[in-house]
């Protein structure tokens, strides 16, 4: 008991990789009250991003990072709908300042975001809708490359770990890429909304 | 200490859940467990892989000086770290356990193993001191603990690379990076030492088709044109026509193509001790060997000519040759798989298990993901993606019934029973965390983010 609570104590693993708490308020068990305990963490994708801009919590909307390049000052509400690969809208209520692939694992949307928001990667590739992607800054030079390998590259796709919410992005649909040959399980096909 | 850890991985005794076993402890293998839990609440998860160690070829074929690639091993460690899913490392299946073993044992193998051969050139001398596969020079750079002796000779001036994809511009960057790029990576320490003493002063990555066909993508590219103290040594003539095609390309090769041309016409800085280059048109014939004929001195390409066009451009030979003189050739042509387990079906001809969409052909139960099922292309997302259809075809079958999941399977209480009668020593996740934190340990000694262990004994003996 003592041996394996010293080599607990002994494993420290790169500042990278965090244990991650499960965020019990967006996982629909717990939301129909179907939840048997902590013992399955998995339901949602839920993991501390490290950005180019530093790491974001997860819990929470808004971080010590993201208040101070706000100045303080509250942040003003965006709404952003996400359709899934189903084809079904999910309307998710966000803040200036946040990122929409965070925002996306926050609200247990599918994108993968493997690189971790460092840009060496196109697995969190969306395609926007096409009156906000004009107001987003022109992608810089190294997401531009790693979109050139994301399949079904469309002239409004961006890598959604590089979209930052501002005030004019309110109403912006991001949808995600149907990437894979045999998406649907039973071989359904959505019809469009 | 041993019955503890079985009591503690199958604690749960959800014997009614579905128990898949994944051979192969890779993004394919990873990835699929991640997909399956997920879907499946009541789905055990066990991954065997033949090292001590996991992470496959983001830990041993990414390059050092990329190490965001690699951030993937977070998505993976979580998934390992998951109560239903259990990591098997130091076994070694077709030979310390059988695929039919683990089909006994489980409702359903998923093959994730990858491609640990490679494609060989086939011409005269390829055999000589002087020539590796792109393989085994990224292992011994990587530490893979069989490329740990390869020692190659770094003290000629040109080296030449055949095959022109992300892993032959790994190569080529390797070579010609400044150390202070790879002092703080997790490059071991025998490369980098061997780097640091290093006269390879040009580097040319050849090609048998045309710039439009180049394999790379453009990132890789792009570090190579913007390498310190090195300049592009291009040919214009393999550039004839290239411009005026430009307009009518898709958008990643494009841009890609735009960023050759500019190389071409930039060249860069004539005061550069480095260089490196393209050459298109060109296919190996055969390795030169010295005069002494005891290694390689040059090799000799024949040139082509391009027929057809689109997608199904091929190169035929026009009858000329070229020599180069170099003392350094790897061979980037491709990796292969290997048949792990002669109850397993196995394409020869095109190097996979033969599958229809992930299910093994005229197998029951048998799944694959990832380089073994599809061939050996693509980047990690390419796998990704590959590995969450296998995962959901997978659980389609379980839904349709096409598994039989009334039935009880044993799952690992079985399989460990096994290889502790046959005196196989299991390494579990908990035991490579050990690993790694003597790895992280030796690394900041160093001032590098890792210092790999090389050796699959001392994997162990830290395991303990």
């Amino acid at each position: 008991m003592a041996a394996s609570a010293a080599v607990r104590s002994a494993v420290s693993l790169t500042q990278r990789v965090v244990r991650v708490s499960p965020d019990c308020s967006i996982c629909p068990l717990y939301r129909l009250n179907a939840c048997t305990g902590p013992t399955d963490g998995f339901t949602a994708p839920n993991r501390r991003l490290r950005t180019s801009i530093g790491v974001c919590q997860s819990e929470d909307s808004s971080s010590p990072e993201e208040d101070k390049r706000q100045h303080l000052a509250p942040r003003e509400k965006v709404n952003v709908v996400f359709i899934d690969r189903s084809g079904q809208r999910i309307p998710v209520e966000a803040r200036v300042g946040d990122n929409a692939l965070h925002l996306a694992h926050k609200h247990g949307i599918e994108l993968e975001g493997a690189c971790e928001a460092s840009l060496a990667c196109s697995t969190c590739h969306v395609y926007v809708s096409s009156e906000h992607y004009e107001k987003l800054p022109e992608p810089e030079e190294r997401e531009d490359d790693m979109l050139d390998m994301a399949p079904m590259l469309q002239e409004n796709s961006r890598l959604s770990c590089q979209i930052v919410l501002t005030p004019e992005l309110d109403g912006m649909e991001l949808t995600l890429p149907k990437v894979t040959r045999n998406f649907y399980v039973d071989g359904h096909v959505p019809k469009p909304h | 200490i041993w019955g503890s850890h079985i009591c503690r991985v199958r604690g749960l005794s959800s014997s009614s859940g579905p128990r898949v076993c994944i051979v192969g402890g890779g993004p394919a293998g990873f990835y699929t467990a991640q997909q399956l839990l997920k879907a499946r609440q009541d789905a055990a998860v066990d991954i065997y892989e033949r090292l001590p160690v996991p992470f496959g070829l983001v830990r041993f074929g990414v390059a050092p000086d990329h190490p965001e690639v690699k951030n993937v091993i977070n998505t993976f460690t979580q998934t390992a770290q998951h109560e239903r899913c259990s990591f098997h490392g130091n076994v070694n299946v077709g030979k310390d356990v059988t695929i039919d073993e683990l089909r006994q044992a489980y409702h359903a193998v998923v093959l994730s193993y990858g491609a640990e051969g490679n494609r060989s050139m086939g011409i005269p001398g390829e055999d000589l001191p002087g020539v590796f596969s792109a393989k085994d020079f990224v292992g011994w750079y990587n530490g893979l603990p069989s490329n740990k002796e390869l020692h190659p000779d770094l003290s000629f001036e040109t080296a030449v690379i055949l095959g022109q994809g992300n892993v032959a511009l790994d190569v080529a960057r390797i070579l010609l990076a400044p150390v202070e790029m790879l002092k703080e990576t997790d490059i071991t320490q025998n490369a980098l030492e061997a780097l640091a003493g290093s006269k390879v002063r040009r580097v040319l990555i050849v090609g048998r088709r045309g710039p439009l066909q180049i394999a790379c993508t453009i990132k890789e590219l792009r570090e190579m044109v913007n390498l310190p103290n090195t300049r592009a040594d291009m040919l214009p003539a393999d550039f004839e026509g290239i411009a005026e095609a430009l307009k009518d390309l898709p958008r990643p090769r494009k841009r890609l193509t735009e960023l050759m041309m500019k190389a071409v016409k930039e060249g860069g800085d004539d005061k550069a001790e480095k260089c490196w280059g393209l050459r298109f048109f060109r296919s190996p014939v055969e390795v030169l060997a010295g005069a002494d004929e005891k290694r390689a001195a040059g090799i000799r390409l024949a040139l082509n000519k391009l027929e057809g066009s689109g997608e199904s451009v091929r190169a035929e030979v026009t009858g000329q040759l070229e020599d180069v003189d170099c003392g350094l050739i790897i061979s980037s042509i491709g990796y292969k798989s290997i048949p792990i387990d002669p109850a397993v079906p196995f394409d020869p001809r095109r190097a996979i298990v033969p599958n229809e969409m992930g299910r093994v052909q005229d197998t029951a139960g048998l799944y694959c993901s990832g380089w073994v099922k599809r061939g050996p292309t693509g980047v990690i997302a390419t796998t990704m993606n590959d590995s969450f259809d296998t995962a959901r075809v997978l659980i389609q079958d379980m839904e349709a019934g096409k598994l039989d999941l009334s039935v009880n399977k044993p799952g690992a209480q079985a399989i460990t029973a096994l290889l502790q009668t046959r005196g196989v020593r299991m390494v579990l996740f908990s035991q490579w965390e050990k690993i790694n934190a003597e790895e992280e340990k030796r690394g900041k000694s160093l001032g590098k983010a890792r210092e790999k262990l090389l050796d699959v004994d001392e994997m162990l003996c830290r395991a303990k």
